[in-house]
């Protein structure tokens, strides 16, 4: 019996929907980010586990991509985290309401 | 069998460190299994001999993007929230949603299940995610959108510099 593609994909699932409930979950801004960067990792290893079971590498190409935008991704959201405190003094999300009305 | 076993040992520890990171009530603690669950990962794509990639992620993910979030995190000096009183009805929502998913995505997968499973960590796909093999299509095919990624990695740069710069009175 060996490693198969169906449980790198059942691995991704769970990350993915552990993502997921961080996201809605959490309300601090900055721990909303690390789910969001979870749920990319676990699309990521779909990704890589399809492209080597199909021995295509343009998977891991895309994943390559898809780990610069998150890095860009993460600098700007940060930056905004850090925007935000300056002027709230906070990071829980359910303070931030600026476009409520 | 060695390689089963360690995608066991693997993804027991990455799904703990995800659930050690959703629960933990301090961000830091947050960050600091977050990269755990990096490392994990990067130990399952060195499985599906998926080198570079694997490299790729403990550079750039465990390395430079989860020390940026440290650094925010202790810059902010953030400390742990107290503690919620009760159930209030947006977290069951949260969490029936997120059981939804998770059962949505399980089905999906399970009704691949009784195709025959496909054996990934066989010797032939070793190239396949070799530094070399990735390169050579990377800057032919690729050779565009390689270009316009290090355009966005220079604007992200430039626009997180701007943000985040104490305004001029």
């Amino acid at each position: 019996m060996e490693v198969t593609l169906n449980w790198f994909l059942s691995l991704s699932a769970v990350l993915f929907a552990i993502g997921v409930l961080g996201v809605l979950f959490r309300r601090n801004a900055i721990v909303v980010f690390m789910s969001v960067e979870l749920m990319l990792n676990s699309v990521n290893l779909t990704l890589v586990a399809l492209s080597q079971s199909m021995g295509d590498p343009d998977g891991q190409i895309l994943v390559f991509f898809v780990i610069a935008v998150a890095a860009a991704e993460a600098a700007v959201g940060l930056a905004i985290v850090i925007a935000i405190f300056r002027s709230k003094v906070t990071v829980d999300t359910t303070e931030i309401n600026l476009f409520r009305h | 069998m060695a390689a089963q076993l360690l995608f066991f040992f693997l993804a027991t520890v990455a799904v703990a460190a995800a659930l050690g990171m959703l629960l933990s009530r301090s961000p830091v603690n947050s960050a600091l299994w977050l990269v755990l669950n990096f490392f994990c990962i990067a130990g399952l794509y060195i499985i599906l001999s998926a080198t570079f990639i694997g490299v790729i992620q403990v550079l750039v993910y465990a390395g430079a993007i989860m020390v940026l979030f440290l650094f925010v995190i202790m810059l902010l000096n953030l400390e742990a929230p107290p503690k919620l009183s009760g159930v209030n009805w947006t977290s069951v929502a949260g969490f029936l949603v997120g059981m939804a998913l998770l059962s949505q995505l399980v089905y999906a997968i399970a009704a691949g299940f009784n195709m025959t499973p496909v054996a990934i960590a066989s010797s032939e796909t070793v190239q396949t995610g070799d530094a070399a093999f990735l390169a050579e299509s990377l800057f032919t095919r690729y050779a565009l959108p390689l270009e316009i990624m290090a355009l966005l990695l220079l604007a992200a740069t430039v626009g997180a510099v701007m943000l985040a710069k104490r305004r001029f009175e």
